[in-house]
């Protein structure tokens, strides 16, 4: 069955911002769809409003709209674009809920628009818990029992038939959001109000609880002629009850005997046929109950989902890129084995080594968060190890999380592992409630000498991964009482998965002495293939891992070579924009003839897909790992500058042992960020700073701040995302900052700065070929300093900076560039104040807004810079002048605070947003309204807005909310700021504050009253009243803000839409419209070759 | 000192049905899956009453067990049987060799012994060309194995090695069994009154198992229906006329995709055996009578036949999958088809 030729283009649907739940894993997705398509001569137009993607690069579809992913967005793309064909299963949860919203809406019919891969019928019996259960027991298969309620005195009868632990769920939500474990009456109907509530139909599922069950998960494909494959067995090491996204997860299942084994592969395939999954791939959730073998099927999602991409990277066949081409007719055995390329892709792969996924968890970001996991996803990312045993899987495993920790080794404190005490009760105790650092907690509760058999009752975890864990306890053991280490003791250590940095530690030494020491033993890791097939046929793939046995299979190749660093696992600060530029700078470098070799742990991210570089080494990136990969490959150079703080910290220690740094040097990156050489270079290049000091202790710090007056802006240094980042007001609160911050980063002093109130600030990304520079664009941050630039949304170009402060801070940005021998990317960021432009940060590296500013301009930056480092002038390319947008892209940030109950959504100077949207427009009202819905803001088009405003706001608030007035939008407000508008001729309705009585602003916000939310602090520390109105309107799903500078700026929006619709239009069309492309004289090949 | 041809299996599980299984009779067997014995073993699970592979070859033997249905540790189960095993061994490393060079003679012997005594029993052990060992593994006593059920056939077995499973999916058909030794005369299991024959499995070089041309041609004069596994695949091509020949390395695992011909469809099939029967396109060189019925998609190796116009089918792979999956389970129930229709061309 050849390709359908009666489809020409199909619509494709990304998956919006990075949530949790919804990451990067559906940029690799996505990404491997359109190439998968594109190569069959499909027009491929694709929609997702998340520019940090890869798949958004213009050159990778034909049609590219950066435009919100709703329902009615989508449509409009349909109506100019009319493709002939829709996938829906490539975005996630986004894109499968639209698709079906626009077959029900008759959307796709009146256009003509076929839905392929999987039909509106088989979504529905999938996503729909009731049907799916129905087709089920159709099949004679079981799933959990309970039922389906639309109320608290429904769900109260199910539940009196199962009895608690009871599991309710929302129907059609991410990632199981407004959903919970009830162990009695009372948390029952707190579970299910949040669900219903959560729920986009007012429906939650009660299930039978399978707490402690064993979890598994199948990965299957389906072609159009009913050829079935299980490509991956996934067995979660932590049982059922906590989300799979939430599990440390193993490939393949281990503790299944064959019959068992089978019986999950039958039922899978029953499923997959049943449910009419026709063409692609699917995922399906089993619980097994471990004391009867008892099997029940929890649930399927008709589409690729964060697992699919960790089973083709655990197993190395692509199933994004398999299921797009069966979804336009191919069979699986008309496709080839990627990695074999000689034997068909209607196989099932085997794996000859053990994959283990752990999550990677923000809650330091959040301390008020509840760290309890449990069927709501909580984590923010993942990494992924390779190993030939579980242990040594399990060991690269923590070592590849980069949470400071060097492997699996417990803190200095109980605290720190989540304890208060370690006695066996106390650890027990612990044991039972899964959290981030249960694994620690098994650690120690093994060193205490509990057996197996209690750590394994108490956490529900298998004795055989217990037993497994014990082994390497042991190890430790026996090697921190030997007296001199041997050859032979140093191998089975390294064989265990040992770090030389762990070995280090337990026998006192510094990681260098280990390392000499082994490579004097002539101890030296092995590569080996990811390949399929357990090494049955040749691989032509080299997709590798290390190992410690007697066979290398990675042989260097006499080609000049670069090794890209990727950005680890993906965590608040450092996403899928640096995978964007890791990603760009391996292309970049593959056209300018070098051999690529990538190096990453994220098995989400489009970069450890094993076509993207000519060589992927699956690997910790930590000093041990790469500096192995460096002595085999022998590159010119590393390129560290795209991958976020990840490779930039490895440069250090890296460039100190002499391994060769491409482009902008290790000495520059470090005067750029060392507070006193960067100070001297300022005052050099006459730039103005914030005054500022460092500080050791709470004393010094009180000094300097004296000297430099409050408010003032305090973080430790060498931090990701402003972590531990606060603005302080008075010495009391310095002290007590203080206490936590040096906790927090020992080995650095902590940053005081003047901290500039009311300041614009601005980000200004360039690329340097270390002669000349280029300015990708000045980015004004649309909420004032103060909060984090990556939590602000921005704009380009700048909407209220004046030209002379933007070409002031073009000129700095030069300057800065061209004194530290920039070679590659720089970001600076600026504050004007009073009419002085400061210099806050300079970044030598690719910052956070290069995939959108490349976006926005048309201009690849990441690549262009990747070439620079290996020597290409920027005039080659033609650049002779900076880049132009056409029109005005606007950035936003979307936020956690959904998915983590307690945690206040107020912004500051430590960032908490997990992704990003843009929009893009002709006027900034329109492209602020687009990235507004874009990050899933409901925009009221009339109504009630409730404002509630800090004293010193209420003057800068007027004129924003007579705007509103005028635009005929109901003003209510809380009593002070009623009265202050009522004076100046707003009407206003005064409306309770919580503690005033009821129905106060909370009660209204709960019963829909209120469309719109403008709430200042209340001076610096939320109090308790603001905060209950934040989280009801973050509840209730009304937009919010807490700045008047993005009330001024929806309020431009809402006049915006109330006026005219903004136009989809396609990035291609959009900047070769405006001539970007032709007045840059890109040479040919330059943006393509993807 | 075990001695025998060291082969690999892909298997991910199934670690005691691989053991147990009589086709692996004289070889080691190195397990690509690295870690093994992880759920232990559970007696339901032997495919015979005992072991009968030579050796195995692991990379890491779990030191613990976990399942609920395990009666025991691998360890000990290997112990008690006498299997010879080996771990921390670069299986990769091996399974590669294996992949170019072939598979080979080997053995898994102490240190004490000495490399080159090892050496030297290795090569004096007779190559897996040309040996017959069906012999070895087969039942010395027929035996009856009763239907599940009402009895809806008489069928006799042949046990040149067979798989407790395959008894196991024609008993739970309604078949109504007789295991017949393998040197069993055609006359005698002719005459017993019975509806259809199943050639087992087992181990060993076809082309050494002697008496296959009468066997075949008897049983094929009554045209009585006829179904073969495995070995008895390649012995029922050998009786109409075909040739088997040893591939490098065999096919040993739970993933091999097979198309059968007549519906384009794929299965994912469990295989495990070191000879093939030679066919060119859908015609097998020798065999006129014989149709391609099934290919193995990977290397395009012939994987079942039929006859033009008797009720015989024949497959390599093994569809009673023990350990592997059921895809293939639909053969059973063409063999009782075939005996519905009764004797007689098709």
């Amino acid at each position: 069955m050849p390709k359908r030729t009666d489809i020409k283009s199909v619509l494709l649907l990304g998956s919006g911002p990075i949530v949790i739940g919804q990451a990067c894993e559906f940029d690799y997705s996505g990404t491997q769809a359109v190439r998968a398509l594109r190569e069959e001569g499909y027009r491929v137009i694709l929609v997702n409003s998340n520019p940090a993607t890869i798949m958004t690069d213009p050159d990778l579809a034909d049609a590219t709209y950066i435009e919100p992913l709703t329902r009615e967005w989508v449509e409009r793309v349909i109506e100019r674009e009319k493709p002939d064909a829709l996938l829906p299963t490539m975005g996630g949860q986004t894109a499968l809920n639209i698709s079906l919203e626009l077959s029900d809406a008759g959307v796709l019919d009146q256009y003509g628009v076929k839905l392929i891969g999987a039909d509106a019928r088989a979504i529905r019996m999938a996503e729909d818990r009731e049907q799916f259960a129905t087709a089920m027991q159709r099949i004679g298969l079981s799933v959990p029992h309970g039922g389906f309620v639309g109320s608290l005195e429904e769900a109260l009868q199910v539940v009196e038939k199962i009895g608690f632990p009871a599991i309710v769920r929302p129907s059609f939500t991410l990632g199981g959001t407004g959903g919970g474990i009830a162990y009695n009456r009372d948390e029952f109907d707190q579970v299910v109000r949040a669900g219903l509530a959560a729920s986009p139909v007012g429906e939650v599922l009660v299930d039978r609880s399978v707490i402690g069950w064993k979890e598994f998960e199948l990965e299957v494909m389906r072609d159009h002629a009913d050829n079935v494959v299980i490509v991956c067995s996934i067995e979660n090491f932590d049982a059922m009850g906590v989300h799979t996204g939430d599990s440390i997860t193993v490939a393949p299942a281990l503790t299944l005997s064959d019959l068992e084994y089978q019986r999950l592969r039958d039922a899978a395939i029953a499923c997959i046929r049943e449910i009419g999954v026709d063409a692609g791939g699917c995922n399906i959730q089993f619980a097994v109950n471990p004391d009867d073998g008892e099997m029940l099927i929890i649930e399927m999602n008709p589409r690729v989902s964060r697992s699919s991409a960790l089973a083709s990277k655990a197993t190395g066949f692509p199933i994004a890129r398999i299921g797009a081409k069966l979804a336009v007719g191919y069979r699986l055995d008309e496709l080839p084995n990627a990695i074999t390329q000689m034997t068909p892709a209607s196989f099932e792969p085997v794996l000859d080594y053990i994959v283990v996924k752990i999550p990677r968890f923000a809650f330091e970001k959040f301390p008020t968060a509840d760290a309890t996991l449990g069927v709501q996803m909580k984590a923010v990312g993942e990494i992924m190890a390779i190993g030939r045993t579980f242990k040594e899987a399990w060991m690269k495993g923590f070592r590849s999380l980069e949470n400071g920790r060097c492997g699996w080794e417990c803190s200095d404190t109980l605290a720190d592992d989540g304890l208060t005490g370690d006695d066996p009760a106390s650890l027990l105790a612990a044991l039972r409630r899964p959290t981030a650092e249960r694994p620690f907690q098994i650690k120690r509760a093994l060193q205490a000498g509990l057996d197996v058999e209690a750590i394994s009752e108490a956490s529900h975890i298998d004795p055989w991964f217990i037993a497994q864990l014990e082994e390497i306890v042991e190890a430790e053991d026996r090697y921190a009482a030997v007296e001199a280490v041997t050859r032979d003791e140093l191998l089975e250590m390294k064989r265990f998965g040992f770090g030389d940095a762990q070995l280090a530690r337990i026998r006192g030494a510094s990681e260098a002495q280990v390392r000499e020491e082994r490579w004097n033993l002539g101890i030296r890791p092995s590569y080996k293939m990811v390949d399929t097939c357990a090494g049955e046929f040749p691989a032509a793939t080299p997709y590798l891992y290390s190992t410690y046995e007697d066979e290398n299979e990675s042989i260097r190749s006499d080609r000049r070579k670069v090794v890209v660093l990727g950005s680890g696992p993906n965590r608040i600060g450092q996403g899928v924009e640096f995978d964007y530029c890791c990603v760009s700078a391996a292309m970049a470098l593959a056209e300018e003839g070098y051999e690529t070799i990538m190096v990453n742990s994220n098995p989400e991210t489009v970069s450890t897909d094993f076509d993207v570089s000519d060589k992927l080494y699956f690997e910790p990136l930590t000093l041990e790992n790469v500096l192995e990969i460096v002595h085999l490959e022998q590159p010119e150079g590393l390129v560290v500058q795209t991958g976020g703080q990840t490779p930039l910290l490895l440069a250090k220690k890296l460039d100190a042992i002499g391994v060769p740094i491409l482009g902008t040097s290790v000495d520059a990156i470090d005067r750029a960020e060392d507070r006193e050489r960067f100070e001297a270079l300022a005052r050099e290049l006459k730039i103005e700073q914030p005054a500022n000091g460092l500080a050791m202790s709470a004393a010094e710090a009180i000094k300097v701040a004296e000297r430099i007056g409050y408010p003032v802006l305090v973080r430790p240094s060498y931090v990701l995302g402003g972590r531990a980042m606060e603005i302080v007001y008075d010495d009391e609160s310095l002290k007590s900052y203080f206490e936590r911050a040096i906790r927090a980063s020992p080995e650095h002093p902590v940053l005081i700065d003047r901290f500039l109130e009311d300041a614009f600030e601005a980000d200004v990304d360039a690329v340097s070929d270390g002669e000349r520079v280029l300015i990708g664009g000045v980015m004004q941050h649309i909420e004032d300093a103060g909060i984090h630039s990556g939590d602000s949304a921005c704009v380009v170009p700048p909407y209220l900076l004046r030209d002379d402060h933007v070409e002031e801070m073009k000129a700095h940005t030069r300057a800065l560039a061209t004194a530290l021998h920039v070679v590659g990317l720089i970001n600076v960021q600026f504050a004007v104040k009073d009419d002085v432009v400061y210099v806050l940060e300079v970044n030598p590296r690719a910052s956070r807004t290069v995939p959108f500013l490349s976006k926005a301009t048309g201009i690849p930056l990441a690549r262009i810079a990747a070439r620079c480092m290996v020597g290409r002038k920027l005039e080659e390319f033609g650049l002779s002048s900076d880049p132009l947008v056409s029109g005005v892209a606007v950035k936003e940030s979307v936020f956690p605070f959904d998915k983590l109950p307690g945690v206040d959504p107020l912004l500051g100077p430590e960032m908490r947003s997990t992704g990003e949207v843009m929009g893009i427009a002709d006027s900034f009202g329109h492209a602020f309204a687009k990235a507004q819905v874009a990050a899933g803001n409901k925009l009221p088009l009339s109504g009630r807005i409730a404002v509630t405003v800090h004293d010193e706001d209420k003057p800068n608030a007027i004129p924003i909310v007579r705007r509103f007035h005028e635009q005929g939008y109901e003003i209510w407000a809380t009593a002070g700021t009623a009265r202050y508008l009522q004076a100046r001729g707003i009407p206003a309705k005064p409306v309770l504050k919580v503690h005033e009585g009821r129905p106060n602003l909370v009660d209204h916000l709960i019963s829909g009253d209120i469309d719109m939310l403008i709430n200042t602090p209340l001076g610096k520390h939320a109090q308790h009243d603001d905060y209950a109105i934040r989280r009801a309107a973050i509840e209730r799903g009304v937009l919010y803000t807490t700045t008047l500078s993005a009330a001024s700026a929806l309020c431009d929006a809402l006049i915006g839409l109330r006026f005219r619709k903004p136009e989809v239009l396609s990035l291609q069309q959009r900047v070769i419209g405006a001539g970007a492309f032709a007045t840059t004289d890109l040479e040919p090949g330059m943006i393509t070759g993807v | 000192m075990a001695l025998g041809e060291v082969v690999f299996t892909t298997s991910l599980a199934g670690y005691q049905e691989i053991l147990t299984d009589p086709s692996y009779a004289g070889q080691i067997v190195t397990m690509t899956a690295p870690l093994i014995g992880n759920y232990g073993v559970a007696a339901d699970d032997d495919q015979a009453a005992r072991p009968w592979a030579a050796g195995l070859v692991v990379r890491e033997l779990s030191g613990r067990y976990s399942n609920w249905r395990a009666d025991g540790s691998l360890q000990d189960y290997l112990a008690r049987h006498g299997i010879a095993s080996i771990e921390a061994v670069d299986t990769r490393r091996l399974t590669r060799h294996i992949r170019s060079e072939g598979a080979m003679r080997a053995g898994i012997g102490s240190e004490e012994l000495g490399e080159a005594e090892i050496l030297r029993r290795v090569q004096e052990h007779p190559p897996m060309a040309g040996l017959d060992l069906t012999g070895v593994v087969t039942t010395d006593e027929a035996y009856p194995v009763a239907a599940h059920g009402a009895e809806r056939f008489r069928v006799a077995v042949y046990d040149f090695g067979v798989k407790r499973r395959s008894l196991e999916l024609l008993a739970g058909r309604g078949c109504e069994l007789t295991v017949y030794p393998a040197t069993t005369p055609a006359s005698e299991v002719l005459d017993s009154g019975i509806d259809g024959i199943f050639l087992s499995n087992g181990p060993g070089d076809p082309g050494a198992v002697p008496g296959v041309a009468e066997l075949i041609d008897s049983l094929a004069a009554r045209e009585i229906p006829l179904f073969g596994i495995c070995l008895g695949h390649q012995l029922i091509c050998r009786g109409f006329g075909a040739e088997t020949f040893k591939l490098l390395y065999g096919h040993r695992g739970g993933n091999h995709p097979v198309q059968r011909l007549e519906t384009q469809g794929v299965e994912i099939t469990s295989q495990n055996h070191g000879f093939a029967v030679r066919c060119d396109g859908d015609l097998v060189p020798g065999a006129p009578d014989l149709l391609v019925s099934h290919i193995n998609l990977n290397d395009r190796t012939l994987e079942g036949v039929r006859h033009r116009s008797l009720p015989i089918v024949a497959v390599q792979y093994h569809p009673e999958s023990a350990p592997g999956p059921h895809d293939s389970r639909y053969l059973f129930d063409e063999f009782l088809r075939m005996m519905e229709n009764g004797p007689g061309p098709t």
